[in-house]
């Protein structure tokens, strides 16, 4: 017999008396203000809200934060940096990026996250490979607590998503928080609405 | 097996007061970080409430979700592979790599690989196995267990640390400053991802409706190993399950909050299926958990979701380590999943508690760990290996306690009743009382002396 | 209000002042308090051992001295805990059940059954550090316990808070275990003698020079660490300062 078929069996013999599948509530009747709940709880994680500069030269803005940044590696249209994903062919070939930029598919304001999955990164590795990530999002897209995002279907279309909240941290070393531990150092926030190119 | 030795161990662990003393308040810090996180949502028993339920409801279904599971894995792409026990666990892996001529897996976090000893059956059929984790590649640079299921290396100092990277990856032995030995291991693990055939995380919770896998991670390494490498395997226990997407509203919001007091981990990642010209393989095992399923006192333990919470609120955990404990799982949740793997090595483990019921507070999906710790002693006594108590002399207690003039003669005076504590009872010595405490002093006469007196007046 | 009374073995042997205590107090609130003198203990020792089959015929015992009561009262959480919750090596028979369910600890009967809210007679004026033993707070819930979000009650305080001068000091762990665990505090003694001195050094810190409790097992454990570590530290049952004990 099988491994496969020699638990299921044995499963099906010893599983306790059915127990009732409880229903989940939403918990969001009353929920604070999205915006100003997603920045405290982006801040809380360790990222950086930083305001749509009034010109709307996010390329400029993004070289005046980076201003050392060789290579930024762009997935959203708004900005070019001096890489395009598209051309990018192996996950690897994006060690070297100072900066990635992505436009996160939603976001969810209880616990500042961003959700990414391979349609916003286009090579998964950009989230991570990058020393430090730039997310041009949407207020609009803001979704306000966990049990709303997970009911949204994008995860239905996905082979890769991530909730991502704040840079990459660790405190593994006598409860020390080093943000920045083994993926992106930082995590940028801008507020850029959605246009008919943002993809 | 020999038994685990949790006294010796605490022993030697009290003694070395620095480390006792961080690890101490570095844990209560994660305990307070906790209540302090959760008290401020008003539905959290709710939740926990809801998990509980989720979780046994899935547990009495497991067959059904499984095979639920498989379909929509399967029909995403994604390779599944079964496994009875550890054995066929590392074997399947060993199989995946080989087949793909790969010689270097790196790995994120997963006490489950740890459970199966996999990576010294790797490393002896010639694969390089990298944990990438800080935490657990300290511990395994150090040839030593994680000691806790979050925080690998929490008994560690960064002096230890230090120590520890200057023989391995050749940093300087006195740089200390935490962020530099962060920044060390983040450079010299990067190439061997970039440079890595296949990575392999864990799984915290797999959604039958959707046949992905999440992970819950901090530091970058799950992601970097599942995204660069074009081979991913990730190791799943049976039960992982949880039925829907919807369900991982429970969970992801109660997972961290109640292991570190932090709302979420940095990175909460989703696989579904492999990428393109990628290959995704899963591997669901069973090891001893089905056995649980059918212990009516025990299965509850199924419903951890190790967040490690219990751990972090053991006076008992706290003052001896995770590596007392002598397995993978340490503190309370080891006391009464360990066991089942070897009644006899860790029939210490259910009696290095005082039963005092915090850990069944903090646990998130409402496992009775205390009262399942009593149950555990009951049936070690049964299987005569109790580590402490002399069994006949118990049976000798029960008879005089249980018969009022045997009782009464037993204790002649005050002074007498020194001989009924467990001398004769223990193993140990009646002197050990003594070695930290003092010794109460023998009053003049009885309370029962005292009543008879009184009524003759 | 009759009122049987169960001395827990060690409590007859080692305080046999609080078992007076209790006596007393209770008597002053107009119950009639019954002693059945064949009475030993309550299997606690030996179900702890896991030796529960080795218990029974001592849980027998103790139906047999307590049966008929309405009330039976005992100074001690823990046994408490155990007769309620862990009497369960013989056959649960209606009278084990009903003896099993009519048994009280001191502090939950003064405040439940009696509710009583004055202690004319009494008066400690110390700086008191309370000590909710585990049996008392998490099974017995005889007030909140700190890792649940739940409104502030204590049982316990709200008795000791009409005792004239009385004075509460607040530890940094409240309600974290002292170490005493039964047979823990000598099979496990590295890590007891830890927690006992880790939990009295607290108290110390914060200024009690009292650390009273219903419990004279963790009473019994903390007094020896203290004691050890020449902390200056005093002891005392609750029902002992409810009694008007001075000091």
């Amino acid at each position: 017999m099988s491994s496969r078929n020699a638990i299921l069996s044995r499963l099906r013999e010893v599983q306790p008396a059915s127990r009732a599948l409880p229903a989940v509530p939403m918990f969001d009747d009353k929920l604070p203000p999205p915006l100003e709940t997603f920045k405290q709880s982006l801040v809380r994680m360790g990222g950086k809200w930083l305001d749509a500069p009034a010109d709307g030269d996010i390329e400029g803005l993004i070289r005046s934060k980076f201003p050392d940044a060789l290579v930024v590696c762009s997935a959203a249209p708004e900005v070019k940096g001096t890489r395009r994903i598209e051309e990018i062919e192996r996950p690897h070939d994006l060690n070297d990026v100072d900066v990635g930029v992505v436009r996160p598919g939603f976001a969810v304001a209880e616990t500042g996250s961003i959700w990414m999955s391979e349609k916003q990164y286009r090579v998964n590795a950009l989230g991570y490979l990058s020393q430090h990530l730039v997310a041009l999002l949407d207020p609009a897209d803001i979704t306000g607590n966990l049990h709303q995002a997970y009911h949204r279907r994008e995860f239905f279309e996905a082979n890769y998503a991530v909730l991502m909240s704040g840079p990459s941290a660790t405190a593994d070393i006598e409860g020390v928080l080093i943000r920045g531990a083994q993926g992106i150092r930082s995590l940028t926030v801008i507020p850029v609405p959605r246009t008919r190119t943002s993809g | 097996m020999k038994r685990v030795d949790h006294v010796g161990y605490s022993k030697k662990f009290i003694a070395d007061e620095k480390h006792i003393q961080f690890h101490d308040k570095r844990l209560w810090a994660l305990r307070t970080d906790r209540d302090t996180e959760v008290h401020g949502i008003v539905e959290w028993e709710e939740l926990r409430s809801l998990a509980s339920g989720i979780k046994e409801h899935t547990l009495t279904h497991l067959a059904d979700y499984l095979a639920e599971f498989e379909r929509n894995a399967t029909s995403n792409g994604v390779v599944v592979h079964w496994a009875k026990d550890a054995e066929e666990h590392n074997r399947i892996v060993y199989d995946i790599l080989t087949n793909r001529k790969a010689k270097v897996l790196v790995k994120s976090k997963s006490m489950l690989t740890e459970e199966c000893e996999m990576r010294p059956y790797l490393e002896e059929r010639g694969i390089t196995v990298v944990e990438t984790d800080l935490g657990e590649q300290i511990q395994q640079l150090d040839d030593e267990m994680p000691a806790h299921i979050v925080v690998p290396s929490v008994h560690k100092l960064a002096t230890d640390v230090a120590k520890i990277f200057s023989r391995t990856i050749g940093t300087d032995p006195n740089e200390s400053r935490i962020p530099a030995l962060a920044e060390a291991q983040r450079q010299s693990t990067r190439p061997l991802i970039l440079n890595a055939d296949a990575g392999m995380t864990g799984c915290n919770f797999a959604v039958a409706e959707t046949g992905g896998v999440t992970v819950c991670t901090n530091e970058g390494n799950a992601d970097l190993s599942s995204n660069v490498p074009s081979l991913h395997i990730a190791s799943i226990g049976i039960e992982k399950l949880i039925p829907k997407l919807e369900h991982l509203g429970v969970f992801i919001r109660m997972l961290s909050r109640n292991a570190l007091g932090s709302p979420i981990t940095q990175y909460t990642s989703h696989f579904r299926g492999p990428r393109e010209g990628g290959e995704m393989h899963f591997v669901l095992v069973d090891n001893g958990r089905s056995e649980r399923l059918g212990m009516e006192d025990f299965w509850y333990s199924l419903k951890c979701i190790r967040c490690g919470a219990c751990m972090n609120t053991c006076p008992v955990y706290r003052r001896s380590s995770g590596l007392s404990y002598g397995g993978v799982y340490s503190g309370p949740i080891g006391a009464i999943i360990n066991p089942t793997f070897d009644l006899k090595k860790y029939s210490s483990l259910p009696f290095a508690s005082t039963m005092n019921g915090s850990c069944t507070n903090v646990c998130p999906v409402r496992i009775n760990i205390h009262e399942q710790i009593y149950k555990w002693r009951q049936i070690i006594a049964e299987k005569n290996e109790l580590p402490f108590v002399k069994k006949e002399a118990m049976k000798v207690a029960g008879v005089v306690l249980s018969s009022p003039t045997l009782f009464r003669a037993a204790i002649k005076s005050a002074d007498t009743a020194v001989a009924i504590l467990p001398r004769a009872v223990l193993y140990n010595p009646l002197n050990v009382w003594g070695k930290h405490r003092e010794v109460p002093e023998a009053p003049e006469q009885t309370f029962r002396d005292w009543y008879l007196e009184r009524n003759k007046k | 209000m009759k009122v049987a009374l169960f001395i827990p073995c060690f409590i007859n042997a080692f305080f046999p002042d609080v078992g007076i205590a209790t006596v007393e107090l209770l008597e002053r609130f107009g119950c009639e308090v019954v002693y059945p003198l064949d009475q030993t203990c309550c299997g606690q020792p030996m179900g702890n051992s896991g030796c529960e089959r080795d218990a029974k015929a001592t849980e027998d015992l103790f139906v047999r001295n307590f049966v008929g009561y309405d009330y039976i009262v005992a100074p001690s959480g823990s046994c408490v805990h155990h007769i309620r919750d862990h009497m369960t090596a013989g056959e649960q028979t209606p009278e084990l059940r009903a003896v099993r369910a009519n048994t009280y600890e001191l502090v939950e009967f003064l405040h439940d059954v009696l509710k009583v809210k004055d202690f004319p007679w009494a008066e400690f004026p110390h700086k008191v550090g309370l000590h909710n033993s585990c049996g008392t707070l998490r099974s017995l819930r005889t007030a909140k316990m700190s890792e649940i979000e739940e409104p502030f009650f204590s049982k316990p305080m709200a008795l000791l808070q009409n005792v004239k001068g009385i004075e509460f000091i607040k530890p940094d762990r409240p309600d974290e275990c002292c170490g005493f665990g039964g047979t823990f505090c000598v099979t496990e003694e590295p890590v007891s003698a830890q927690m006992g001195a880790d939990k009295v050094r607290d108290h110390k810190r914060n200024g009690a020079e009292y650390i009273v409790s219903a419990d004279s097992s963790c009473l019994m454990h903390q007094q020896g660490c203290a004691d050890r570590l020449e902390l200056g530290l005093k002891f005392i049952h609750i029902a002992q300062i409810l009694n008007g004990a001075r000091a």
